[in-house]
């Protein structure tokens, strides 16, 4: 907007979360599922680059402080001593954003947590467009790097519910992690009586023949969305929750391929490296005859703004997904 | 190009009126925020006395053309400080003054974190660390083609956490840069509370002068000792120059002073009017 054109929205805070249409929410589900897991394993110990009241482990902190480590603004000493913290036999969970984790700490990871198999949790905070601050704080690239770094475990959870059994899930798994964060007030759209998260596992949370969305991370309650948008037109589609990038599940994305060729992918990130790239890899191994739709940010670094201007604006709103499914239908 | 734009940005070295404009400056913060509702109020009101120097004191712009060149260079490495820049680009002619109300809206150019894409705005601050790694390559770069210009880094105490930092502060030195000048802006207070309790600092002036810079520490508010420290910067060879200013969050609007939680601050709609009264009566 230049000076004069009307206002529509703005950015305001960094965490401000998008929660609209959400039927209900829960706070700091990350937070409070860490506490529950470190009561049961003394191994467990947290630690943040003065990012603790932004990622919800100050929760972690107030109730165990002598578990919890502050490292100042530091990504790299974040990372690296949460490596020598597993080497000691403990199971650290480090928290900062995704831009910071993975730009700036990136050879930290690979090398002392990867190569090194050590056992940490990297928790990444404001994947993709989840805030309005722009190129610096918008994570839009952090799956691709964390995918090609060999032996990384990689999460996108798709909501409160799965954000808290991941926690848990990671915590019993042996190796080092990645994974992205939802923090403040977060929606919830799995039933957690329902549904069981696991290392590695996709998630067929709705059938279809017609259309196969295959989504990951806050895409996912976006594709529920569409599937219901497409139903009112006699489109039955699928929706298949990826939630661990990294191992793929193969065999779930590629049984459902089989039988449903018509695939759209949705995520939070640019399209290239992350999910689609992943489905497409599969794809060409296996030899379906898919035909695929990606949703996702294009090759660019995104505007700042408010987060339902930046959804519309790179395309990402269950319309487009909805539409996507269209398109694939009519050729 | 035309006539004006050769037309440089007058400075002055009046403690009088450099306050006047930092008193500007204040006012400009408080119409950004207030559109907003909320924002990095306290950084701007604290850092306004430091900007009113580095503009209108030292640095060396041509208004209407911010890419000249020769100018002096200013950096913010500190993106969520933005509010506080916009109100001395706008003050000192390279945006509109009207434009300040666009602050954080929607497909503005005056993102909440501060975008090189904004006139006057020399680099992408905001992951934070990046500022001073530039200012040496500017430094180098302007030696080594024989431009006298100067380049000033306004960095934070967070950010002297940051390793990237340190590593810069080395090379300045190394080379010694003394175009160069770091202004570590001191206001006690990071995301988790105050650095002192996030991660030490102190003694940091210590710190920058063991790493072989030219160092002085001053008030922040005090106009006159910044005119001395920068003065003494400008004439001193051989080596990069630290400033470590102390200042205030939220100065001049004592509601925002008394605060604790001021890293990012919401004001009720209702109480702009007591803050604009208060930064009149402060003056
Ligand atoms: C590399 C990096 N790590 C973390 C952050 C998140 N962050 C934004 S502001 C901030 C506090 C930094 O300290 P300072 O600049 O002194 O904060 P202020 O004085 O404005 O409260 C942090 C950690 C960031 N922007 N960049
Ligand atoms: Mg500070």
């Amino acid at each position: 907007m230049k000076t004069g054109m009307p206002r529509t929205g703005v950015t305001g805070n960094i965490l401000t979360s998008d929660t609209s249409g959400a039927a209900a929410t829960e706070s700091a589900p990350f937070g409070h599922a860490l506490v529950r897991v470190a009561e049961a394993d003394a191994r467990v110990v947290g630690l943040t680059a003065d990012l603790g009241k932004y990622t919800d482990i100050h929760v972690f902190a107030e109730r165990f402080p002598e578990r919890f480590f502050q490292m100042g603004m530091a990504e790299q000493s974040l990372i690296g001593a949460a490596c020598g913290l597993a080497r000691t036999g403990l199971i650290p969970f480090a928290t900062t954003y995704c831009v910071f984790a993975t730009r700036r700490a990136y050879d930290f990871i690979a090398i002392g947590a990867a190569l090194g198999r050590a056992n940490v949790k990297i928790i990444a905070g404001l994947p993709g467009l989840t805030t309005g601050y722009g190129g610096t704080h918008q994570g839009i690239e952090d799956l691709a790097l964390m995918r090609s770094v060999p032996g990384l475990t990689v999460i996108d959870p798709c909501d409160a519910t799965e954000v808290a059994q991941a926690t848990a899930a990671i915590a019993r798994h042996d190796g080092p992690v990645y994974m992205r964060l939802l923090r403040g007030i977060v929606p919830k759209v799995l039933d957690p009586a329902t549904f069981s998260f696991e290392v590695g596992r996709a998630r067929l949370l709705r059938d279809g023949a017609d259309v196969a969305f295959v989504s990951t991370g806050i895409m996912t309650p976006r594709a529920l969305d569409a599937a219901r948008q497409l139903e009112a037109e006699n489109v039955r589609a699928a929706v298949l929750h990826v939630g661990t990038l990294k191992p793929f599940d193969r065999d779930a994305v590629a049984t459902l391929l089989a039988r449903v060729p018509h695939v759209v992918t949705a995520e939070n990130h640019v399209v290239t490296g992350g999910l689609a790239s992943a489905v497409a890899d599969m794809a060409v191994d296996e030899r379906l005859d898919i035909r695929l739709a990606r949703i996702g940010i294009p090759d660019c670094f995104c505007d700042s703004g408010s987060l339902p201007h930046l959804a519309e604006r790179y395309g990402l709103t269950p319309r487009h997904l909805a539409d996507a499914a269209r398109n694939l239908l009519r050729t | 190009m035309s006539q004006l734009s050769a037309e440089l940005l007058p400075l002055t070295r009046d403690p009088v009126a450099i306050r006047g404009r930092a008193l500007s400056l204040r006012r400009h913060v408080l119409r950004m925020a207030e559109i907003v509702g909320q924002g990095y109020v306290g950084q701007g009101l604290g850092i306004a006395d430091v900007l009113a120097v580095v503009y209108f004191a030292e640095l060396r712009t041509r208004p209407a053309d911010p890419g000249w060149s020769d100018r002096d260079r200013f950096l913010l490495s500190i993106g969520h400080y933005g509010i506080g820049l916009y109100a001395a680009l706008a003050e000192a002619g390279i945006i509109p003054l009207a434009e300040l109300d666009t602050y954080g809206a929607d497909g503005s150019r005056l993102e909440m974190s501060a975008p090189e894409t904004t006139p006057g705005v020399e680099i992408t601050g905001g992951s934070l660390g990046h500022g001073l790694t530039q200012a040496v390559g500017m430094a180098l770069g302007l030696r080594l083609q024989g431009r006298d210009a100067r380049v000033f880094n306004l960095l934070s105490d967070g950010e002297c956490q940051e390793g990237s930092t340190w590593e810069s502060a080395l090379a300045a030195s190394h080379y010694g840069l003394d175009r160069l000048t770091a202004i570590v802006d001191c206001n006690n207070q990071q995301a988790d509370g105050p650095p002192a309790r996030v991660m030490g600092i102190e003694p940091v002036a210590d710190k920058w002068a063991a790493f072989g810079w030219h160092t002085q520490r001053v008030d922040g508010h005090d106009i006159p000792a910044l005119l001395a420290a920068f003065a003494a910067a400008r004439t001193t060879p051989g080596r990069p120059h630290a400033i470590v200013v102390d200042t205030l969050m939220g100065r001049g609007v004592r509601a925002f002073e008394e605060r604790e939680k001021n890293h990012f601050i919401r004001v009720d709609a209702d109480d702009w009017a007591l803050a604009r009264d208060q930064l009149e009566a402060s003056s």
